[in-house]
């Protein structure tokens, strides 16, 4: 129901279906952030242990008085889920702007190769660099030591990749499934370099990389929440002041540069702050695939293309996106976790075959 | 009020498209750029805004050469229609509002909302507002695109074949609306054309182009059939009508 003072100002507007409608996806947004909410709470209680929730409330707010779920929860569970909260964000986010700076609605960081590329170079700085540790053990079969030159590295191989997919869509009018296929491609190279440091390593190594190499929010502690959340919250803050702009280039290049968008800068930057956020999040928890390409179609199906909502609202559907996909997977096999990437690319593969085939993406 | 002083564009190899080109459209004036396919028109508005850079020449508008502007500031000066627009997956207001951009700070305020919604009515849109604009024929999105430029506020417009998708009632009718904002606020308009009637009942002055030359430039009384005869490669002539010149090919 429509707040009193929001009908009054809708009264007395000489615009007021415009009102409505930006109460509509405004309403949209808070139902977002109500998903995210719950799945964040459902996401500390519910795994091979379940906590009930007036016991997270109370952990939460530092009145827990069952020390054995207070560890669960500072330990294990609270990281975890703010894990999937930022990294399926920041995926979504990046994946919402590479579609609006390429013009192009198949645009995210994995259908770009732009991941598979964050993961050679996070690979290479754990190998060669020194940056991390390998064990065989299941749980943190990769310690990263030096999270900078990891990111470094995968941030480097980012770029790469990114570059190459801008000069494609910049010298050549290719469709969005060419592009599409450029990516492709460029994941099949970066892979390859990835099997082929497998190649080389010894049976612990191996076993460390391949498992590192399923995408997993589980191996996420405190020190890499914090950096995953200064990249993806300043990334945010960068894609939201420029939500003009890629509102903008929506309507076309020159009509853009007509209204003052220095329309090749805005697409650069966007891809090397999306490649940036897309380069931490991988180097922490590896490729999870499909939450940065679907989040964004899932909220421009309810509020279309206008990217003063498509940011916050890809954002807040990553994020639940991910954390219901990691309760999922802690749930399917239970006490096993299955990493969240397997889930994600379950329910991302059709989704993605469906969007070719759907009208929107011609 | 704008002053275009030896422009001079090349694309890539060297060859010169707009050759040291130079004139100035007064206030309150319409100058229409005529040509054949391929003159130059398109690439002169856009040098203009500097969305192509000029090789040399300076676009003085008010006084102040655009060239050496942020690209924020130009969008303040001169509103531009392209030829070819896309429609994006946003409302019509909304696609209007984009307009307001080079003004707007960190989020749009009333002023911004009412400035858009008089346009609105005052181009006849005032009941497809919420309508998406991938719905619309091509007409509307034109107007849509006219729209925009307008709540833009510039100084000048440059409009590239603001009437190609349009039929004759929303030519007139476009015309029209763009000539009473020019007189009534003291603006001026660039309007490349390909419909030499509507081009002669609306323009103030007229500039012919060819090959990247200026063949002709004054008042459509100074324009005469041999010119456009030759700059066409058609044989026309020129009769007056009810006070309106009309140019008949023969």
């Amino acid at each position: 129901m429509m707040h009193r003072g929001n009908r009054q100002k809708c009264r007395n507007t000489p615009f007021p279906e415009y009102v409505k409608y930006i109460h509509r996806k405004r309403l949209f947004l808070v139902s977002l952030i109500v998903i995210c909410l719950i799945s964040f709470f459902a996401s500390i209680s519910l795994g091979a242990v379940t906590i009930p929730f007036n016991s997270v409330l109370r952990s939460l707010f530092g009145f827990g008085d069952m020390p054995q779920f207070q560890n669960i929860i500072t330990n294990i569970r609270l990281p975890n889920a703010l894990a999937a909260l930022i990294a399926g964000g920041g995926l979504a986010i990046s994946g919402a702007v590479m579609q609006s700076v390429l013009r192009n609605p198949l645009g995210s960081p994995f259908t770009l190769g732009i991941s598979q590329a964050g993961a050679f170079g996070a690979a290479v700085a754990i190998m060669f660099m020194g940056a991390g540790v390998m064990q065989s053990t299941q749980v943190g079969a990769v310690t990263v030591l030096n999270p900078l030159i990891t990111i470094g590295f995968a941030f480097l191989m980012c770029m790469v990749s990114a570059i190459i997919i801008i000069l494609i869509a910049r010298f050549h009018s290719t469709g969005p499934e060419v592009m599409v296929l450029c990516g492709v491609a460029l994941g099949s190279v970066f892979s390859a370099g990835t099997m082929f440091l497998q190649y080389f390593a010894d049976d612990v190594q191996l076993a460390a990389i391949v498992f590192w190499s399923f995408g997993d929010v589980g191996r996420a502690g405190w020190p890499e929440v914090i950096i995953m959340a200064v990249a993806v919250v300043s990334g945010t803050l960068f894609f939201i002041l420029n939500r003009w702009n890629y509102n903008a280039i929506e309507t076309g290049d020159e009509t853009a540069r007509g209204l003052g968008v220095r329309v090749d800068l805005v697409r650069i930057l966007g891809m090397i702050v999306a490649s940036l956020i897309t380069a931490t999040i991988v180097s922490f928890l590896g490729i999870i695939a499909f939450v940065g390409l679907i989040s964004p179609h899932m909220v421009r199906r309810f509020i279309g293309d206008d990217y003063r909502f498509v940011i916050p609202a890809s954002f807040l559907c990553g994020s639940a996106l991910l954390m219901v996909s990691d309760i999922a997977a802690r749930l399917m096999l239970k006490p096993h976790v299955l990493p969240v990437a397997v889930l994600t690319s379950f329910i991302g593969g059709p989704l993605f075959i469906y969007l070719l085939l759907s009208k929107r993406v011609k | 009020m704008l002053d275009v002083k030896n422009i001079s564009v090349s694309y890539r190899k060297g060859e010169l498209i707009l050759k040291n080109l130079s004139f100035s459209v007064g206030k309150g004036n319409i100058l229409v750029l005529l040509g054949p396919n391929g003159a130059g028109k398109t690439t002169l508005l856009r040098s203009i805004n500097a969305i192509l850079k000029p090789q040399k020449g300076v676009v003085e508008v008010e006084n102040s050469n655009v060239l050496q502007m942020p690209a924020s500031q130009i969008a303040k000066k001169l509103g531009y229609v392209a030829q070819r627009n896309t429609a994006g997956n946003m409302s019509l207001f909304d696609a209007v509002l984009l307009g307001r951009k080079p003004h707007v700070g960190l989020r749009a305020t009333a002023n911004d909302f009412a400035r858009v919604s008089n346009t609105l009515q005052q181009l006849g849109l005032g009941d497809m507002t919420m309508r998406n604009i991938n719905q619309l024929s091509g007409g509307e999105l034109q107007k849509v695109c006219i729209a925009r430029a307008f709540v833009q506020e510039p100084r000048i417009f440059l409009l590239d074949e603001p009437t190609s998708n349009l039929d004759l009632k929303n030519q007139m009718d476009i015309l029209h609306t763009i000539r009473r904002i020019v007189k009534e606020n003291s603006l001026a308009a660039v309007i490349t054309m390909h419909n030499l009637n509507l081009a002669f009942r609306f323009a103030d002055d007229i500039l012919l182009l060819n090959k990247g030359h200026i063949v002709a430039q004054g008042s459509i009384e100074s324009i005469t059939p041999q010119i456009l005869s030759e700059v066409y490669g058609v044989q026309v002539e020129m009769i007056r009508h009810k006070g309106h010149l009309a140019i008949i090919p023969v």
